[in-house]
């Protein structure tokens, strides 16, 4: 049994023999034409021919992978007829007397390294593409059909890297599993096989020898694993696996679209945590019904100076439009403690958990806070705005945020500047203080959300950074789970919403739990939306609720 | 001849598949539609000289169009480039 360990990029197991792509080699023939326009009308023939190729796999694409696949093709068909390239091509042939593949050879070189040298990582990688249309070309021109599968059976397919007109050539149903030497997590290869469900793994150097081809071979997409002639037990293993994933994912699956309701009518919304616009897609997805927190660091971790209002006001009007109308929940600036910038200039602090952070910051810096509160007003024209306030400990830090507010909107109301009336104002329930001051806190503000990792820190006294304290960090603690109670009952009674934002909402062994103290909402990383819900649909809170509560009031009574 | 600014607010910038998107849609017009940043510019038919000028979401691009039918390409471009970039 051999282990070798590459870089998972598409989860599932596969098993099967092993098998190498065999590539069509064309060795390149260098030589000098007379007759160049005859020469000339032999690339044009083999361009052509290269672009209805390209217009094929597009639809086979478009057929097997959807509209984003195609649109690969369609680029890579633009790429074949684009007028630099071909006027390069036309004045190697025409002037420099070169043949056709010596031409497109050389051309593409020139092209591919203009990509390579860009900044842009993403950029780099198309270089990748326009050899790929080269080679096309050349393969036409020397009469060379593509590289295939020859196997009879289905295999593991192992490859140096694939070119994506490669892999939209395979025959799908001959392939269990993608090993490659090189490539990324953001490879044509690993998207197509995350698309199309094939289990892969890049990045495994040279581990492959040839002498292992044919031999039995077990792929963990998940965790990178590959295993040449597996023994029985890892076999089982990961064929046990295999069927407990594809079980999983098959249910969670059908759960899309489907509402999150307990077997006895309870209903609870759950949303999504994002820290970037990028993230939107991902929450869309995996079926969020809102986004319950957007972290607006990154606007400010990204760069070198303060984010002007301008390009606030673009991050946050392209998640609103994006969400199509469902809640977005932005929070403001959450910068101190363990997320620390240089230009913001703050004073060194011993404790800075407990130190200059947060809401904090903002209502010492005004000005600072007023540009995010326009960028935010701003953009509630484009979609279903909350913004949240973090960190707060005193009803007085509220009452001034909502000031600030007022004043911003009567600006842009003189400004003539669109915004929308019905942004809803929470914040963060992230200390004792907020969480014992909740009943008078509730009257100030449309919803609140518990922070539960700041929640847990503050209440035991355990640093959230101290990997040492284990077993004292304790988020199922009883003394936090009651002060959730005690927010969830104060929100209730005065007629306002109560959420859990923290990493705690995902933690399905306290769903039953939060469905019984009354939480509203749950916001979570988007992965977690679809065991969560499952989780909810599994849950009878007629059975659960009396018995958690029971247990949650006896602690009361015996402490 | 007709002229807009535009900055991208499409995350990614101008990159393969928006620069696929301009082409096609260029494509559709008789004038010749030129693309600047700073003092590079390019023609719009031409896709890997626009991937090329490495445009990123935040850059102002001017955009000229200039030929027969440029009364209705510009306005055209312009809603284009809103919607796709």
């Amino acid at each position: 049994m051999i282990t070798i360990q590459g870089k998972g990029v598409s989860a599932g197991v596969g098993v099967g023999p092993l098998y190498f792509y065999h590539r069509a080699k064309t060795t390149i023939k260098r030589y000098h034409v007379e007759d160049v326009d005859a020469e000339w009308h032999r690339f044009k023939g083999a361009q052509t021919a290269a672009i209805e190729q390209l217009g094929e796999l597009a639809d086979k694409a478009r057929a097997e992978a959807g509209d984003e696949a195609a649109m690969l093709f369609e680029t890579h068909q633009m790429m074949a007829e684009d007028l630099d390239y071909e006027e390069a091509i036309e004045q190697q042939i025409k002037e420099e007397k070169n043949n056709a593949e010596a031409a497109v050879t050389d051309v593409a070189a020139q092209f591919a390294e203009m990509f390579a040298s860009m900044e842009d990582s993403y950029m780099q990688a198309r270089a990748a593409d326009v050899k790929d249309v080269s080679n096309r070309i050349l393969g036409i021109l020397a009469g060379v059909a593509a590289g295939g599968i020859a196997s009879e059976v289905p295999v593991i397919l192992a490859a140096d890297d694939l070119a994506p007109s490669e892999t939209v050539q395979l025959d799908k149903s001959k392939i269990l599993g993608f090993i490659t030497a090189g490539g990324s997590g953001s490879s044509h290869t690993a998207i197509l096989a995350r698309t199309m469900g094939i289990p892969a793994i890049v990045g495994v150097g040279n581990a492959l020898k040839p002498e292992y081809e044919g031999r039995p071979v077990i792929i963990d997409g998940g965790t990178g694993n590959v295993v040449i002639d597996p023994d029985d037990m890892t076999r089982d293993r990961l064929l046990k696996k295999r069927e407990e994933e594809l079980r999983l994912q098959r249910l969670l699956e059908s759960l899309k679209g489907q509402p999150n309701i307990t077997k006895d009518g309870k209903s609870i919304r759950i949303y999504c945590n994002i820290g970037s616009p990028e993230d939107v897609h991902a929450v869309q997805v995996n079926d969020g019904g809102g986004i319950g927190l957007f972290r607006s660091e990154f606007l400010y971790l990204n760069g070198e100076d303060y984010p002007t209002e301008e390009q606030q006001f673009e991050a946050y009007k392209q998640v609103l439009s994006d969400m199509e109308g469902k809640e977005v929940i932005i929070r403001t600036c959450d910068i101190g403690a363990d997320k620390q910038i240089g230009y913001f200039n703050l004073p060194k602090e011993e404790n800075p958990a407990m130190g200059m952070r947060a809401l904090r910051i903002s209502l010492t810096r005004p000005d600072f806070f007023k540009t995010q509160l326009r960028a935010l007003y701003r953009a509630s024209a484009y979609g279903k705005l909350g913004i949240m306030f973090p960190m707060v400990t005193s009803v007085w830090e509220v009452r001034e945020a909502k000031k600030i507010c007022e004043n911003v909107k009567n600006e842009l109301k003189a400004e003539g500047i669109p915004y929308s009336e019905n942004v809803q104002i929470g914040i963060m329930i992230e200390t004792p203080a907020a969480a014992i001051m909740s009943d008078r806190l509730a009257k100030e503000v449309d919803f609140f959300s518990c922070g539960t990792n700041d929640l847990t820190q503050y209440t035991l006294a355990c640093d959230r950074q101290n990997n040492d304290l284990g077993r004292f960090y304790d988020p199922h603690h009883p003394a936090v789970l009651r002060l959730l109670k005690l927010v969830a009952d104060n929100a209730h009674k005065n007629g306002i919403w109560v959420g859990i934002c923290g990493e705690l909402g995902a933690d399905l062994t306290l769903t039953e739990t939060f469905l019984a103290i009354g939480i509203d909402e749950l916001s979570v990383s988007p992965r977690a939306v679809l065991p969560l819900r499952n989780a909810v649909r599994m849950t009878d809170t007629r059975e659960s609720s009396p018995r958690i509560l029971e247990a949650l009031g006896s602690e009361y009574h015996h402490t | 001849m007709k002229q807009f600014e535009y900055t991208i607010q499409e995350a990614v910038g101008i990159h393969a598949r928006p620069a696929g998107l301009l082409v096609k849609e260029c494509k559709k017009y008789k004038s010749t539609i030129t693309i600047a940043k700073g003092d590079r510019s390019v023609n719009a038919l031409k896709l890997m000289a626009l991937m090329g000028m490495g445009v990123k979401c935040g850059d102002t691009v001017t955009v000229t169009v200039e030929g027969e039918d440029e009364d209705t390409a510009a306005p055209a471009l312009e809603a284009f480039f809103k919607e796709h970039l």
